[in-house]
């Protein structure tokens, strides 16, 4: 699986319009946000996680929790890419009877855990991690939050109990998009600067270019030179590749009109028919 | 200093214990930290974890003999709850340990969301639950949780009545693969069971068997219940005592049954007079269509008196005197 940059480019164009589509079709989702966090979860899915639908029972396999649940359309669009369930499940999204809730929930294939609450990934992944090196297994465990998520004090707790416990199987990153569904995060209840919060805390703290395939990629890369909890925080833009929907909080949970669907579809076409080759090279 | 504490039992309920054959055992705490240990001796996979609740918990020796087995996480339990979730998620077999009042409030997201919702079998276990607590005031007293974990869906809720029911269930639990919380408190406890019992989750078990009165108790209050049956043989009324140890799944079998055959029914739980036991057996009578004369014998909604455990049994009337003055008034309604 040694997807090129441009091949990369291409999936986050079509997670992207998958996304669209869905949310459209069921008429609600998490819009703004699933764009801001789409590219990590790309890097991650066909880059760094060792899970398939052929190992996703193996205890050996990595962990990905979604803390911030609410983005669930792109880790739908993802799971169903690289074939934990066909994409056309996703025409019950939130619909009566579904297993395709508007948050993840281990009745999908793919998913490790049910959130949508905010505030809990980050200490599930920490008892995942801890259990990973009492039984000397190598896999990994990576959560992504939201930084909206981060006035959440149990996060705070989890990360405590992650650097007491030196775990270096765990990896969190933040979808650090500055916004949260009142406004900008700093307005509502500011919780920066996260990096020195962080470091405080005892982790290893990198800031990436959320957007960078390059950066991202080796961000979550494995290292064997660090030996705390490791966080990233990604500087994403909520609402990424949609002009309209960039930088604004009210696609939070915003759905798309016919015409602002027409539109978007149409930025994500030129963007595929533009895209100049190679993409996603470091600046 | 704190005055010494005083006894759970009246010279007179001591005296029909005595009566009836009971032998006093050892607090559900040290049964629970003894079981524990001996099952962690032999499964590698149980791990003990706790939120700077190993003193409490009376998980010293624990720690001292399986270091690898315990996991500490400070006063912080919500994260207690979600690492317990997530250690269960990658096969652990995890007892979280931490006392009731804080572990099933402050926590109770956790519980709801990391381990009910998302099915991962964490054993939950409320330590100096109800008033065990007692002087130390409402803080540290749990009378909301079987209330509140009851409304949550995929959780078995169970309170064992002596040491028998509490090293039964805590065996039981560690194959069992869903979630489950467990409460008990902190002081000793006489035997209430013979060996030769079976416990079975969601069972209850008949102590006593009665036709004028039936007790259906929960936790420690059934050794109360079961000396006021004593006391009120002696006034020729015929209780059945019923520890129902488990609260969720309800033994409604065996309510309907009581409701059915005796003349009045009190529930008897150290916990709010709602959302408890006595909630529960109320709507099984009810929707069954059963009309008993029937109370609630638990602790009213209002700041609890203060005091020690023992203190505050006895203002509320759960103890042998009290619950059997309870059946006597109600059993004067039934016209039958």
């Amino acid at each position: 699986m040694n997807l090129s940059d441009r091949e990369l480019a291409l999936k986050s164009i079509a997670y992207r319009r998958s996304m669209l589509h869905w949310i459209k079709h069921a008429g609600a989702g998490h819009t703004g946000g699933g764009l801001s966090c789409i590219d990590i979860l790309n890097v991650l899915y066909n880059r760094v996680l060792r899970v398939s639908p052929a190992t996703f029972a193996d205890p050996n396999r990595d962990r990905y929790i979604q803390s911030k649940g609410h983005c669930v359309e792109a880790l739908y669009v993802v799971l169903a890419d690289r074939g934990f369930f066909p994409e056309d499940k996703l025409q019950t999204l939130c619909q009566y009877d579904s297993p395709f809730v508007g948050h993840p929930t281990r009745a999908v294939p793919g998913i490790e855990h049910n959130t949508g609450a905010l505030g809990h990934g980050l200490s599930v992944g920490v008892g995942a991690a801890i259990a990973g090196k009492k039984d000397r297994r190598d896999f990994r465990v990576y959560v992504l939050m939201g930084d909206g998520e981060l006035a959440e004090g149990s996060n705070w707790e989890a990360a405590m109990a992650a650097a007491h416990y030196s775990l270096d199987n765990l990896i969190a990153v933040v979808d650090h998009n500055t916004l949260q569904i009142s406004g900008r995060t700093r307005d509502v209840c500011s919780n920066e600067p996260l990096d020195e919060k962080f470091r405080a805390f005892g982790w290893h703290v990198q800031t990436v270019e959320g957007h960078n395939f390059n950066e991202l990629t080796a961000a979550l890369a494995p290292s064997d030179d660090i030996r705390t909890p490791r966080m990233i925080i990604a500087n994403t833009t909520k609402g990424k590749g949609i002009s309209f929907m960039e930088d604004a909080a009210k696609w939070h949970h915003g759905v798309p009109s016919d015409a602002e669907y027409a539109a978007a579809m149409r930025e994500l076409d030129d963007a595929s028919t533009h895209m100049p080759n190679p993409v996603g090279a470091a600046r | 200093m704190s005055a010494p504490a005083p006894s759970m039992y009246s010279p007179q309920a001591r005296a029909m214990a005595e009566m009836l054959g009971l032998k006093m055992g050892r607090a559900n705490l040290e049964e629970f930290a003894e079981t524990l240990l001996s099952m962690a001796r032999a499964n590698r996979n149980i791990l003990a974890v706790t939120s700077d609740s190993r003193g409490s918990g009376k998980l010293g020796l624990f720690a001292q003999a399986l270091p690898d087995q315990i996991v500490e996480l400070g006063i912080a339990e919500q994260n207690l709850v979600g690492v317990a979730a997530g250690l269960a998620s990658a096969g652990k077999t995890v007892y979280a340990v931490s006392p009731a009042c804080f572990l099933t409030a402050r926590g109770l997201e956790q519980i709801k969301n990391d381990v009910a919702y998302s099915d991962h079998p964490v054993k939950l276990i409320g330590i100096s639950a109800g008033v065990s607590y007692g002087a130390l005031g409402s803080t540290h007293h749990s009378l909301h949780d079987l209330a509140a974990l009851r409304a949550i869906n995929n959780i078995d809720i169970v309170a064992p009545a002596d040491n028998f029911e509490t090293r039964e269930i805590i065996r039981q639990s560690a194959d069992r693969q869903i979630p489950i919380y467990i409460r008990f408190g902190k002081a000793p406890l006489f035997d209430l069971n013979v060996p030769t019992t079976i416990f079975e989750l969601g069972k209850s078990i008949t102590l006593r068997d009665g036709t004028d009165i039936a007790f259906i108790a929960t936790g420690e209050t059934v050794i109360h219940s079961l000396l006021a049956a004593g006391a009120l043989a002696e006034f020729g009324v015929s209780s059945r005592v019923i520890s129902m140890h488990t609260v969720k799944p309800l033994d409604a079998h065996t309510v309907l049954k009581a409701g059915r055959e005796c003349r009045a029914l009190v529930t008897v739980e150290e916990h709010s007079i709602f959302g408890g036991l006595g909630d529960a057996c109320a709507a099984v009578l009810m929707q069954a269509g059963i009309s008993v004369p029937f109370q609630i014998a638990a602790f009213p909604d209002e700041h609890t008196v203060t005091g020690s455990q023992a203190d505050i049994f006895q203002h509320y009337g759960i103890s042998m005197e009290g619950l059997a003055q309870r059946a006597q008034t109600l059993l004067r309604l039934d016209s039958r």
